[in-house]
């Protein structure tokens, strides 16, 4: 499609000066599926606004530039994820840090947590657990038309990986914090597998963070499975800089009965798209996929939902909310699909958002293709400003306009936070949404890591 | 208290308010009657101070101090209330969040120290035990969901956790049946003090046969045409507004 373009070449150029680098460091059965990956990526190249996809959002502010390096972790980078897990600070998640989606090695690749759950390097799970890692890693991970997702799965070398074996009940969160951190301008992918058995029931929460000012730009996938009649949470926040590029990828496979759900918070970031794939891949499967960005400046954040019914009597939910100032733009484009056979299919979808100025701008696409007869969906868009009544209203009881914007802003995005459900990380996503709002927002609050 | 004086005001280029004289004094509760359409709503939001409406003539003075140069909140921290003909839900705000700033507000207008959360929370108890409003709905967002009847004892409460000097109560019966606006009146004349005063704005006389008003003004067309006691509440109840209309378009 694109595949010729100058900005594709720079990443298919990428891939030839690394591939050996990264072919010697990785699991044969990762390897095996570069070439094709590599195939598709240079047929479909990076996304353009001709993508249907990607229609808002232009790409080439962070992909058309001269990264200076493509990061394959060195025993250095562990050494410095090593320093900021610095200061552990009121743990109530079971916390792990990563440079630039990679593990770190010094505490041995993989770790084992309570009740048989094993967390760490997913290249290091595909020599150690071949038969896990081989039965579901690139099944899920699937596009005929976005070339990123390709080019992931051509280069990316390591990341998280998750097992939850069946049966497992972790009532404590884990928490991921992925920094990102280099002196140079960096272009980093990772991938991450998690493997969640039946029965299980597991929290899951990414932070996302950057800790140098250089221009970085990131291309992450995941994968999730999430087995029959368990339950998972993955509840990912943002906030990275200006001159910083998240685009996050994330498969979640379901099977019968069971219940996922993915919540996207998007704090802070230069340009933010997440693509979030939910296959419903067996009858009573639920799932929920929220999402709530916060943006000002010139920044851009694209949140892109697929919800796949694919069997009968399975039901999903999506609720999307944004509050934009000054320039910001942003995107959301939901797509459900019913499957003929998926009778008895519940489908929702809301996306609301306030513009707090002339110049900020939303596109929002509902997107239903509905092939079966007995179902029930319903979708609905919202773009508007500050309820000025209620504004009033408030002032009229003595609460000042800046501390009733605040709280009207608040209690929209609280419908989104209100969602999580361990109490605890509710409300300190809760803080750090009051703290976004109120223009003080630097560093997480009661993050686990305390760095610098 | 209040003195208005000549108030003109207009809302859109059309003119509502013909100019408007008014004085209430600490401790009186004055209630201002007339039919639809005739004003009554448009005085409580330049009281108010609500930005749609253009004074162009006269003048406000509330203890002294020109009212129409105040901010709403300022308005409401000075001792201000206004309770409105439709409370506005607001999704996503607690009442106790809602109430607990505006509370702190207030207080740190007067150099007062906030309430601690237990301490509002008592505050709020007492209140609602006053104004038999349903705990439950403390718990909610600000009128979200809430019956017309329970947003108008929501205005009620607010009135009593907030203390104001001057209550403005804009249409608090209309909609209510006879329970909900006999708890309205209840908390309203619970909360009366001596130094504290309230215009009551009805279309209705049955709502001051709870509350009793020392001076009852009738507005038509946007001037005051009659005041007098609270019998002529009963008058109008009896003979309607027709008679008025008949007597002010006949000076015409």
């Amino acid at each position: 499609m694109n595949g010729k373009s100058e900005v594709s070449e720079f990443y298919s150029g990428l891939y030839t000066d690394n591939i050996k680098k990264i072919e010697e460091g990785s699991s044969a059965f990762i390897n095996s599926f570069r070439k094709e990956a590599f195939e598709k990526f240079s047929q479909l190249g990076v996304p353009t606004k001709k993508n249907e996809a990607y229609r808002y959002t232009n790409l080439d502010l962070f992909f058309k530039h001269n990264y200076k390096s493509y990061f394959i972790p060195d025993e250095s980078d562990f050494q410095k994820a090593e320093e900021f897990r610095c200061d552990v600070t009121d743990l109530d998640a079971h916390g792990v840090v990563l440079v630039n989606g990679f593990y770190p090695t010094i505490n041995g690749k993989l770790r084992e947590l309570p009740g048989g759950i094993t967390i760490g390097s997913l290249n290091e799970a595909a020599k150690r657990f071949p038969a896990l890692v081989e039965k579901h890693y690139g099944k899920y991970a699937k596009s005929d038309s976005d070339g990123l997702i390709h080019l992931n799965t051509a280069m990316a070398s390591d990341g998280v990986f998750i097992h939850v074996p069946r049966g497992t009940v972790l009532k404590k969160p884990v928490q991921v914090v992925n920094l990102v951190d280099s002196v140079e301008d960096t272009f980093n992918q990772h991938r991450n597998l998690i493997i969640v058995e039946e029965n299980a029931e597991f929290t899951l929460i990414i932070c996302d963070h950057t800790l140098s000012p250089q221009k970085f730009l990131t291309n992450a996938v995941s994968e999730i499975h999430i087995g029959e009649n368990s339950h998972f949470d993955i509840i990912r926040v943002q906030n990275e800089h200006n001159n910083a590029c998240k685009i996050t990828h994330t498969f979640m496979h379901q099977e019968r009965n069971s219940y996922a759900a993915s919540n996207n918070i998007t704090l802070h970031g230069g340009l933010v798209r997440n693509s979030t794939y939910h296959y419903l891949g067996g009858e009573g499967a639920e799932c929920n996929s929220f999402g709530l960005y916060l943006s000002d400046k010139w920044q851009h954040v694209d949140n892109f939902v697929n919800v796949d019914h694919a069997f009968p009597n399975c039901t999903s939910n999506q609720l999307f909310k944004g509050v934009l100032d000054e320039m910001a733009t942003g995107a959301f484009n939901g797509r459900i699909y019913v499957a003929p056979n998926a009778q008895g299919t519940l489908a929702y979808q809301k996306n609301n958002n306030i513009l707090l100025t002339d110049d900020a701008k939303m596109d929002t696409k509902p997107q239903l293709e509905i092939y079966a007869d007995d179902v029930k969906c319903s979708h609905g868009a919202t773009v508007g400003q500050l309820d000025d009544n209620a504004l009033f209203y408030m002032q009229s009881r003595g609460i000042d306009k800046r501390q009733a914007r605040l709280m009207l802003m608040f209690g929209f995005a609280h419908e989104v936070i209100q969602n999580i459900k361990v109490e605890a990380l509710r409300e300190r996503m809760d803080n750090l949404v009051m703290q976004r709002l109120k223009g003080e927002l630097s560093r997480c609050a009661s993050c686990m890591v305390k760095c610098g | 208290m209040l003195i208005i004086k000549n108030l003109k005001a207009s809302i859109e280029g059309k003119i509502i308010l013909k100019g408007i004289s008014l004085e209430v004094k600490a401790g009186e509760i004055h209630a201002i009657m007339g039919p639809n359409g005739s004003g009554k709503s448009t005085l409580a939001a330049v009281l108010a101070g609500r930005d749609f409406v253009e004074v162009t003539e006269g003048s406000v003075t509330y203890f002294g101090k020109n009212l129409l140069e105040m901010s709403p909140e300022d308005r409401s921290k000075e001792g201000i209330f206004l309770g409105f003909q439709y409370p506005i839900e607001i999704p996503g705000v607690s009442m106790v969040n809602f109430m607990k700033t505006a509370v702190n507000e207030h207080r740190r207008h007067k150099g007062l120290e906030p309430l601690s959360s237990s301490d509002f929370l008592k505050l709020m108890r007492e209140k609602k035990e006053l104004v038999e409003i349903d705990s439950k709905l403390a718990n909610r967002s600000v009128n979200e969901g809430f019956s017309g009847g329970e947003k108008k004892k929501n205005e009620i409460f607010q009135m009593a956790m907030l203390e104001p000097k001057l209550a403005i109560l804009d249409e608090t019966d209309s909609g209510l049946d006879i329970d909900a606006l006999r708890i309205v009146a209840n908390g309203v004349n619970k909360l009366k003090r001596p130094d504290n005063s309230a215009i009551v704005i009805t279309h209705y006389q049955r709502l001051l046969d709870y509350i009793v008003p020392d001076v009852v003004h009738v507005l038509y067309d946007g001037r005051i045409v009659k005041t007098a006691g609270k019998e002529l509440a009963f008058e109008l109840e009896e003979k309607g507004y027709d008679w008025i209309k008949k007597e002010v378009d006949n000076q015409d």
